[in-house]
C-alpha cells in the first residue's frame, strides 16, 4: 500500500476524476463553447480591422497604380491644358493651394489660438453665453464643408463682404471652415498645462496674460501646432466649398491672392480631370491624387511626429 | 485676541502700513487682451449667425415663389428644366440612401476596430493601426471618389454580378466610399468611449470568469453606449454633408428610388452642381441652392447637437 509508484498513479488518477467531474457538472461544457465563440467574435473584429485598412490601401494604391505613367517632375513644372493631357501639369493649381494654405495658416493660428485661450483661461463656464460659444464651436466643427462654400458665396463673394471671386475669399471660406478644428485643438493642448503652472507665476506676482505669455504658452505650443497642422492639411484637400467661391477650372496661368481673374487649387483641378471622359486625364487625375496625397502625408506625419516628441507628460 | 487678524499683526509688528490686496494699477492692458481673445470666440458665433442669415433670406425669396408644401413633399425634382419642379424629396431620400449604404459599411468596421483596439490589441499593435485610421480621416475626400468611381465601381459589379448594374455612376459605390470615409470617425469616438469606462469594471468581470468577448459585449459595449451612439450620429451627420463623394461617384439624376446601382442625385450633389455654373444672383435657380442648403444644415445640426448632447453625457459620468 505504501508503494510510492502506486501512490502517485492514485493522486493522478483522483486529479483527473476530479477535473472531469468539474467539467461536466459545474462548468456544464459551457467553456469549450464559450471559448468559439470568443474565436469567432474576435476573428470578426480582424476582419473589420483589416477591411478598413484595405481600404486604405487600395486607394493610395489604385491612384499611384493609374497615375504612375505621370509621375514624373512634368506634373508640377507643366501648366493647365484643356488640350493635351498627356503633357499638362499641375502648377497653377500648386501655387493656388499654396496660397490659399499660406492665407488660411496667417488667418487661423491667431484667430484659433486667441478663441481656445479665452474659452479655456478667461471664460466663466456658468455664465450662458460662453458655453453657448462652446457648443457653437462644437456645432460649427461637423456643419457639412459645402455649407461653408454656400456661407462663402453668400457673404464673402457676393453680399455683405463682397469681395468677388477671388483667391483671398477662397481662403477666407476654407478659414472658416477649419477654425472650429483648431480651436478644439488648441482647448485641449492648453486644458493639458497643469493648474499648477499657472499657480506658480500667479503667486510670483505675474498678471494673468504674464502667466499665459510666458508659461501656458509655450508649453502648448506642441499640442496646438499640431492641431494647426492637422487642420491646415484638412483645407489644402477640401474641394467641396471651393467650387461654389470660383475656384474656375482651366487656369492656365499663375493665379495671384487678390486677382480677381481666376484662381484654382490643386484637389479642385484633380476633381475636373477625374470627371473627363477621355482616360489622359484620369491618368492625370490620380497622378495629382498621389501628389497630394504625399503632401498630406508628411504634413499628417510631422504633425504625429510633433505630437510624440514633445508631449510633455506633467 | 486682536492678534488673530493677519493686518493687525503686520501693523503692530512694522513699520509698514497695511497693504491691500487689490492691484496698484488698474491694467488696461490686461482688459484689452480679455476683450481680444473674447472677440476670437464671438467671431464663431459670427459665423453661424452670418451660415443662418445667407442660407435664410434668399431661402425665403424661394419660398415666395415656391409652397413649402410643394418643396418638402413633391416627388419631382427638375429646377433648373422649364418648367420648373422643386419637389425635395428624389434628392433627400438619395442622401439618406448612400447614407444608409454608408453606415451598414462604417458601422461594423468602426465599432469593430473601436472594441478591437480598446479591448484586444496591445499598445503596440495600437500605435501602427491608429494613425492609419487618421490617415483615412485625413483623406482629401476627392481622392475617395476617385478611388470610388475607378475601383470599388468595378470590384463590386464583379463581387455582385446578379445586381443591375448600369452607366458609371451608382447610389450605393458611393455609400460604400461614404462609409469608408466615416469608419475613422466612428472607430476613434467609440474607443474613446470605451477606454473611458473605468477599469474596475473590467477587472470584475474577468474575475467572475467573463471570457473577453463577454466583457467587451456585455460589459464594455452598454457602458460605453452614449458614447458610440454618439459617434455614429455624427458619423450620420458627416455621411450627410459629404460632396465630393456623391459628386464623382453618384451622379447627377434626380431619381426617386431606393436601388444601389441606380444613379442618383443628393443634396449635396445638386448644390456642388449647379453653384459651379455661372447662374444670375436673384434667379430662382439660384435662390433653389440656398432652399437646399438651409434643409441640409438644419438636419445636420439636428444631429450635431445630439452628438454634443451625448458625448457630453459618458464623459461626465467616467471622466
Amino acid at each position: 500500500m505504501s508503494d510510492p509508484i502506486r501512490s502517485a498513479e492514485r493522486t493522478r488518477l483522483a486529479t483527473a476524476g476530479a477535473r472531469s467531474v468539474t467539467e461536466a457538472t459545474v462548468l456544464g461544457g459551457q467553456p469549450t463553447r464559450d471559448v468559439l465563440k470568443g474565436r469567432v467574435f474576435f476573428a470578426f473584429l480582424l476582419l473589420m480591422v483589416g477591411l478598413a485598412l484595405l481600404g486604405l490601401a487600395a486607394l493610395i494604391v489604385d491612384a499611384v497604380i493609374d497615375g504612375s505613367s505621370r509621375l514624373d517632375t512634368s506634373l508640377i513644372t507643366e501648366s493647365t491644358s484643356r488640350i493635351s493631357p498627356e503633357t499638362a501639369g499641375y502648377a497653377n493649381a500648386i501655387l493656388g493651394t499654396v496660397y490659399l494654405i499660406g492665407a488660411v495658416i496667417l488667418m487661423v493660428v491667431p484667430l484659433g489660438v486667441g478663441a481656445a485661450l479665452y474659452l479655456e483661461e478667461y471664460a466663466d463656464r456658468d455664465r450662458w453665453w460662453n458655453r453657448v460659444v462652446e457648443v457653437n464651436v462644437q456645432n460649427l466643427a461637423a456643419v457639412p464643408s459645402i455649407v461653408y462654400g454656400i456661407l462663402g458665396l453668400a457673404f464673402i463673394v457676393r453680399g455683405p463682404i463682397d469681395l468677388g471671386f477671388i483667391l483671398f475669399a477662397g481662403a477666407i471660406t476654407l478659414s472658416l471652415l477649419v477654425l472650429p478644428t483648431v480651436i478644439i485643438a488648441g482647448r485641449e493642448a492648453i486644458r493639458a498645462v497643469p493648474p499648477s503652472i499657472r499657480e506658480g507665476s500667479l503667486a510670483l506676482g505675474a498678471t494673468k496674460w504674464q502667466t499665459i505669455r510666458r508659461q501656458v504658452l509655450p508649453a502648448a505650443i506642441p499640442g496646438i501646432a499640431t492641431g494647426v497642422i492637422l487642420a491646415v492639411s484638412r483645407a489644402a484637400g477640401e474641394t467641396a466649398p471651393l467650387l461654389l467661391v470660383g475656384a474656375t477650372t482651366f487656369v492656365t496661368f499663375n493665379p495671384t491672392v487678390f486677382g480677381d481673374n481666376g484662381y484654382t487649387a490643386l484637389p479642385v483641378l484633380i476633381f475636373n480631370n477625374a470627371k473627363q471622359a477621355q482616360p489622359e486625364f484620369q491618368v492625370l487625375a490620380a497622378a495629382g491624387i498621389v501628389l497630394m496625397l504625399v503632401v498630406i502625408l508628411v504634413m499628417n506625419s510631422f504633425a504625429i511626429w510633433l505630437r510624440n516628441r514633445y508631449e510633455q507628460r506633467w | 485676541m486682536e492678534a488673530a487678524s493677519p493686518t493687525a499683526a503686520a501693523s503692530t509688528g512694522g513699520a509698514l502700513p497695511p497693504r491691500s490686496l487689490e492691484a496698484s494699477s488698474p491694467r488696461y492692458g490686461e482688459k484689452a487682451i480679455h476683450g481680444l481673445l473674447a472677440l476670437c470666440a464671438a467671431l464663431s458665433v459670427v459665423t453661424t449667425t452670418a451660415i443662418v442669415f445667407s442660407l435664410v433670406e434668399p431661402a425665403l425669396g424661394f419660398f415666395g415663389e415656391v409652397p413649402i408644401a410643394d418643396f418638402l413633399f413633391g416627388v419631382e425634382w427638375a429646377p433648373t428644366f422649364s418648367p420648373a419642379t422643386f419637389g425635395v424629396l428624389p434628392i433627400v431620400v438619395a442622401t439618406l440612401m448612400v447614407t444608409f449604404w454608408g453606415l451598414l459599411v462604417a458601422i461594423p468596421m468602426g465599432l469593430g476596430a473601436a472594441i478591437y483596439l480598446s479591448e484586444y490589441a496591445s499598445p503596440r499593435v495600437r500605435k501602427t493601426i491608429k494613425p492609419a485610421l487618421e490617415i483615412l480621416a485625413g483623406m482629401p475626400t476627392v481622392a475617395i471618389g476617385f478611388f470610388a468611381l475607378y475601383f470599388l465601381r468595378p470590384l463590386l459589379e464583379d463581387l455582385l454580378p446578379f445586381l443591375p448594374w448600369s452607366g458609371p455612376f451608382s447610389a450605393g459605390v458611393a455609400g460604400v466610399a461614404v462609409g469608408l470615409m466615416v469608419v475613422p470617425i466612428v472607430a476613434s469616438i467609440s474607443q474613446d468611449a470605451m477606454s473611458a469606462v473605468p477599469s474596475g469594471l473590467r477587472e470584475a468581470a474577468y474575475g467572475l470568469g467573463a471570457t473577453r468577448m463577454r466583457v467587451a459585449t456585455r460589459v464594455i459595449f452598454p457602458a460605453a453606449l452614449s458614447g458610440i451612439v454618439a459617434s455614429i450620429v455624427l458619423a450620420t451627420s458627416r455621411a450627410i454633408g459629404e460632396t465630393m463623394i456623391v459628386l464623382l461617384a453618384a451622379g447627377a439624376s434626380p431619381n426617386l428610388t431606393a436601388s444601389f446601382t441606380e444613379s442618383v442625385q443628393t443634396m449635396t450633389a445638386f448644390i456642388g452642381q449647379t453653384a459651379t455654373g455661372d447662374i444670375a444672383t436673384g434667379t430662382i435657380t439660384y435662390d433653389t441652392i440656398f432652399a437646399v442648403g438651409l434643409l441640409l444644415f438644419v438636419m445636420t445640426l439636428l444631429l450635431n447637437l445630439v452628438s454634443i448632447r451625448l458625448v457630453r453625457k459618458y464623459r461626465e459620468v467616467y471622466d
